[in-house]
């Protein structure tokens, strides 16, 4: 579940994160190493994000089904096909993988 | 400063650029008010997240981790880490938010990886402006509504599994992700933290795993010092790469968008 404080929290602290810069502007700067940083932060997490969500269900395997779909999708994405065809093939390859009785 | 004089302000190439990440990032929008209501969180969740956060990528992370059984609070946690990279945005396009307090307050809202790629392609003062607040503005309408229609679609659908839905949640991610991994310290640092994740999910509670995954920024090197996997192309444009890096990159998405169109 996704509570309303949950989503104020979220939202509160990327507030204060965009509100800094401009705040602060002629007084503060960051260290090139700081962005760095920040900037690989957020790949190094939504690869992680795109690895369990494919791989895993709650704590055990998600089955074959789905990593094959997203790997179909990341094919396409690296080939720069359009974002709908790559999120559409994806789908449609987990589904049809499971109405052929794939888990 | 209406919005007549924003759109004369800007060439043509800038406006139609900006039009065609609007258009991407509409797909985005309402492929994540789909998968989450479809995946079971209520109307206003997907909603109030993008109105009130407004950043597409900590908002698929949040509904993601709470998708997949984790707790509020880790949902939080991957959301901030994610938003942690709009500080230094915040600083590139201060000058951009000159103005009184409350234009201040208002635009630092806007602030997103594409609201700060356009205003850094800019460098005369007033382009700037234009290009931060006409793009911030923008995306702001267009990605609100087009997460409420999609929510309002994810709640028609019925059997999820058997649409293969749950694959779009990591295949939309993954589309976003994949410009960001063109340095090679980045995608060292990438595949660490995923294994690490992976590894770590039958152990730990739900949530944790994604967290976890920063040990793989021990692996992320100096900046410019890991020299980019493609012809070292991150090392030249450390910054504007900085500003591209997240959900919906201008240099991908608006070719993507173009196609999309097409």
């Amino acid at each position: 579940m996704m509570p309303l404080y949950a989503v104020l929290l979220l939202a509160v602290g990327t507030y204060a994160f965009r509100i800094a810069g401009p705040l602060l502007g002629g007084r503060l700067a960051l260290s090139d190493r700081l962005r760095h940083l920040l900037a690989v932060a957020a790949a190094v997490l939504l690869v992680a994000l795109v690895a369990t969500g494919a791989l895993t269900q709650g704590h055990d395997f998600a089955g074959w089904a789905r990593p094959a779909g997203v790997l179909v999708a990341g094919v396409l994405a690296l080939r720069r096909a359009p974002f709908p065809l790559v999120v559409v093939a994806g789908a449609a390859t987990t589904a049809v993988l499971r109405l052929c009785g794939v888990g | 400063m209406d919005m007549r004089s924003l759109l004369r302000t800007l060439e043509h190439a800038t406006l139609r650029d900006i039009a065609l990440v609007c258009l991407a990032d509409a797909l985005v929008g309402a492929s994540f008010g789909a998968i989450s209501v479809s995946g079971g969180l209520p109307l206003w969740v997907p909603i109030a997240l993008s109105v009130l956060v407004f950043a597409g990528g900590s908002q698929f992370a949040a509904v993601g981790v709470v998708l997949s059984g984790g707790g509020a609070l880790a949902a939080v946690a991957a959301g901030l880490v994610l938003n942690a990279r709009l500080l230094p945005f915040g600083f590139t396009v201060a000058d951009a938010l000159d103005g009184p307090w409350w234009r201040r307050l208002l635009g630092a809202q806007l602030i997103t990886d594409e609201s700060a790629a356009f205003t850094l392609q800019q460098s005369e003062p007033r382009r700037r402006k234009a290009a931060f607040w006409l793009c911030g503005i923008a995306l702001y309408v267009v990605w609100n509504v087009s997460v409420l229609l999609g929510a309002a679609a994810g709640g028609l659908i019925g059997d999820t599994d058997a649409l293969g839905l749950d694959a779009a949640f990591p295949a939309v991610l993954l589309a976003l992700v994949l410009p960001s991994l063109t340095d090679r310290r980045t995608r060292t640092a990438a595949v660490v933290g995923a294994v690490v994740a992976v590894g770590a999910t039958p152990f730990v509670p739900a949530g944790l795993p994604v967290l976890l995954a920063l040990v793989g920024l021990l692996f992320a090197g100096r900046p410019g010092a890991g020299g980019g996997g493609d012809g070292g192309e991150a090392d030249d444009v450390g910054e504007a790469r900085d500003v591209g890096d997240m959900d919906g990159s201008v240099a991908r998405v608006a070719p993507m968008a173009k196609e999309a169109v097409r």
